[in-house]
């Protein structure tokens, strides 16, 4: 898979190979990896927050109202939320298609 | 005021980058090169310097602890030699393209086996293409201000690239010579602050040393290699404002008695001081015979090197280093690859000669003159000789 | 005791860092247990931090050009050196300060490698770096093999273990030799902080890399990293496997703070090895003798930890 973010010129490139843009990686879309997504069902989330910490991929986000919600554009798809939730909260389903 | 004194060229050395107000020294002790570490250390101990003396556990560490040190923005210092150098070798190829530039003083020393001591340039050539800018010391004031030099051309914004002096092993790092020592107010003109382009700073967070995928690694080597090339401009500026200041002019390549010569010995680092002699002696004997000296390795100054050879009809170019099944030594295949096809170039004929200590006599540089002379009429079947060893 | 120590404000589940260091979009594989771990790291940390790390698989799914996963000052030289590059960026730090040519304020300074990089190519560089003094933490995050150049052994594989250059056979059953204790390495330096940590317990984890930062001279931890693509283990078991190995005392978690060994958690009712190996495809050939090798070697292991922790 072509980078096309690294084409650049030995005269455009960055000085030293430095990456100066902190936190670039988050323009890369690591959820097309995934062949199953989490679900969350708020009825039985007691919002302790075990699948947000436990996270590989920051893809656990917390709303205002506590509730959590996956991020799907970086959630690979792992299933540690799903297996650490302590109220079987979350369910991983196939994606489709 | 500059002083004029006695002192050995690695004590002089040491005390150059004692002048430079270095920030970090990292470095491991290794013969020949102790003395300059230990004058450091000892100065760092006295207060003379405010500096930061790190004795590492290894070369590899000091090269390692060099870089972290100069990303983090502070000016930085090691020496070694020979095996050092060797153990070093994995570092010393990333801060040329990461735009580290540290300062290292290699006292040139020949490489195992047999083990030795004693000086010769098999480290150094080993090393060659680590993408450093690269000179030779001649002799006792060159080695200081060279070092001078260093920490002016490697951290100018323009050029941020590590460079080292190579002077050679106890032939000049252990003798006592007399040397103009600048005074600090001196070296404070001529070497400004070191103020890096890019650090390792929380307030500004960079990723230094990221993964060169294939799409941009062949970029980055080129620019790497661009902006080493680049840098033979503000070396040239260094050393014309060194001239400007303190009344002495380097050169990237320097010629003695060679106006008129037919035959050129050409030599880099101590034992130039020899083939000058042996210039001179063969010129009373009417041989028209002069000398270039290379002082800039690399980036190699080809330009210059054409203009100070001149219209001589034979180069009889020693190396230091024997590079086992080659076609010659480094120097000679720089300079027959920059002379390939070039329409009246002259004939290069090459000498290994001075390996693991032993002395480059007069008399032997009269012999390599003589040879290539008369292989520039018949071809030899090897393109090297080693001058001076014994077959029985 | 540790004067630092004193200002230390323990991590609550309730008052986790909500801060992220390490930006999404890294190429971590699925369920990576080190990443994981080094994601809690960071959060203990905050932004007043410079990383050196190592070679290895966090180097490499973190900063592929033109992108970074990093929020923080990082740098990457080669594989063993970390520590060295970090006694650097200390050192530099120092004398600049000292200087008045950058601000005044305590950086924290972090080198991390995997376990190969710690304990096998980077050990002399890093007990040059422990023994110098620096004030810099040092993480291991273990996960038991080389897994970037495609799991082979290292010194900190487990006995038993199959990786691609322990392959089971005829004449062979894995791994031969037993795990290194590099913890007790750096002990051995007489550093004043020492722990094991691993990412199922994240408060624990969390509560030692913060110590460690505060820690005047170098501390070093020792994560253990669950890798599910090294191991043969499914992604969504890693911190299911991160508590097991504590449950079984296999990889006990404890702190040794001025050569005084303190046990983080006691096991009393460890689980058997078994419950820990199975489900993990790099044991499944082991027959009973060698687990039950395994079984007798932790649990003399664990008895020599109590007794060093009862001993201080």
């Amino acid at each position: 898979m072509a980078n096309t973010d690294a084409i650049v010129g030995w005269k455009t490139i960055t000085f030293g190979c430095h990456v100066m843009e902190p936190g670039s990686s988050a323009k890369f879309r690591t959820g097309d990896w995934r062949s199953q997504r989490p679900v969350i069902d708020n009825e039985k989330c007691i919002k302790c927050g075990m699948c947000w910490i436990y996270c590989p991929d920051m893809a656990i986000i917390q709303a205002e109202d506590g509730f959590f919600e996956v991020d799907l554009e970086y959630c690979k798809g792992c299933g540690i939320c799903a297996h650490e939730c302590p109220k079987d909260a979350i369910t991983i389903i196939p994606e489709e298609g | 005021m500059a002083k004029r004194i006695g002192i050995e060229v690695s004590i002089a050395l040491a005390e150059a980058v004692k002048l430079a107000n270095v920030d970090v020294i990292a470095a491991y002790p290794i013969t020949p090169q102790t003395h300059i570490v230990e004058h450091l250390s000892e100065v760092v101990a006295d207060g003379e310097v405010d500096a930061e003396f790190v004795p590492v556990e290894s070369e590899h560490g000091a090269m390692s602890c060099c870089c972290g040190s100069s990303a983090a923005g502070a000016r930085t210092f090691t020496s070694t030699s020979s095996q050092g150098l060797l153990l070093m070798s994995e570092i010393l190829f990333i801060p040329g393209p990461m735009r580290l530039p540290i300062v290292m003083a290699v006292v040139d020393r020949a490489l195992s086996a047999p083990i030795s001591i004693w000086n010769d340039h098999q480290d150094i050539m080993s090393q060659r293409d680590v993408g450093w800018i690269q000179t030779f010391a001649e002799n006792g004031q060159e080695a200081f201000d060279l070092t001078l030099h260093a920490f002016r051309v490697a951290e100018d914004r323009r050029v941020s690239l590590p460079m080292m002096v190579n002077i050679d092993g106890f032939t000049l790092s252990h003798v006592v010579e007399a040397v103009e020592l600048l005074s600090q107010e001196e070296v404070d003109q001529y070497l400004p602050p070191f103020k890096p382009r890019y650090r390792l700073d929380p307030r500004k967070p960079i990723t230094m040393g990221p993964v060169g995928i294939p799409e941009v690694y062949s970029e980055a080597k080129v620019a790497h290699n661009e902006a080493l090339k680049a840098s033979k401009k503000v070396i040239l500026q260094g050393w014309k404002e060194f001239a400007d200041l303190f009344g002495r002019q380097y050169n990237p390549v320097e010629t003695y008695r060679s106006e008129d010569a037919e035959v050129l010995l050409v030599t880099m680092g101590s034992i130039s001081e020899t083939a000058m002699t042996a210039i001179d002696t063969m010129r009373e004997k009417g041989q028209k015979a002069g000398l270039v000296r290379i002082r800039l390795w690399r980036p190699f100054p080809g330009p210059e090197f054409r203009k100070a050879a001149g219209k001589a009809k034979v180069l009889a170019v020693v190396d230091r280093c024997l590079p086992p099944g080659s076609t010659c030594g480094p120097v000679g295949a720089e300079l027959r690859s920059l002379f390939y096809k070039v329409p009246g170039s002259p004939k290069i004929f090459n000498f290994v000669a001075g390996l693991g200590g032993r002395d480059v006599t007069v008399e032997w540089f009269e012999e390599m003159v003589e040879k290539a002379t008369a292989f520039a009429k018949r071809r030899p079947k090897e393109l090297y000789e080693v001058i001076g060893v014994r077959e029985k | 005791m540790i004067s630092e120590f004193e200002k230390f404000k323990r991590f609550k589940a309730k008052n986790l860092p909500r801060k992220e260091m390490l930006a999404p979009g890294h190429r971590a594989c699925q369920g990576c247990g080190e990443v994981l771990a080094l994601r809690m790291a960071m959060k203990a940390l905050g932004e007043n931090v410079i990383v050196c790390m190592a070679t290895g698989c966090m180097e490499i799914i973190t900063t592929p050009y033109p992108q970074t996963a990093w929020k923080v000052p990082w740098i990457h030289i080669a594989f063993e050196n970390p520590a060295s590059v970090a006694s650097g960026i200390e050192s530099a730090l120092k004398v600049l300060r000292r200087k008045g040519r950058v601000p005044k304020k305590h950086i924290d300074i972090l080198a991390i490698g995997g376990d190969g990089s710690t304990s096998d190519i980077g050990i002399g560089w890093i007990s040059g770096a422990l023994e110098r003094g620096h004030d810099f933490t040092y993480i291991c995050l273990d996960n038991e093999a080389y897994m970037n150049t495609g799991v082979q052994r290292s010194s900190c594989t487990p006995y038993g273990a199959m990786t691609t250059t322990s392959p089971p056979g005829e004449k062979s059953f894995g791994q031969v030799t037993w795990k290194k204790n590099v913890p007790g390495i750096a002990v051995a330096h007489n550093i004043p902080y020492v722990a094991t940590a691993s990412p199922a317990y994240f408060l624990d984890l969390m509560n030692k890399v913060k110590k460690a930062a505060l820690v005047k001279g170098p501390a070093y931890i020792h994560i253990y990293s669950p890798c599910p693509t090294g191991w043969g283990s499914a992604p969504e078991r890693s911190i299911e496997f991160a508590k097991l190995v504590v449950e079984t005392r296999i990889f006990p978690l404890y702190e040794v703070i001025e050569g005084r060994y303190i046990m983080s958690r006691k096991i009393t009712k460890p689980k058997p090895v078994q419950e820990y190996l199975k489900g993990q495809r790099r044991f499944r050939h082991l027959d009973e003798e060698h687990i039950s090798y395994i079984q007798q070697r932790v649990n003399a292991d664990y008895e020599k930890l109590i007794r060093l922790s009862e001993m201080t």
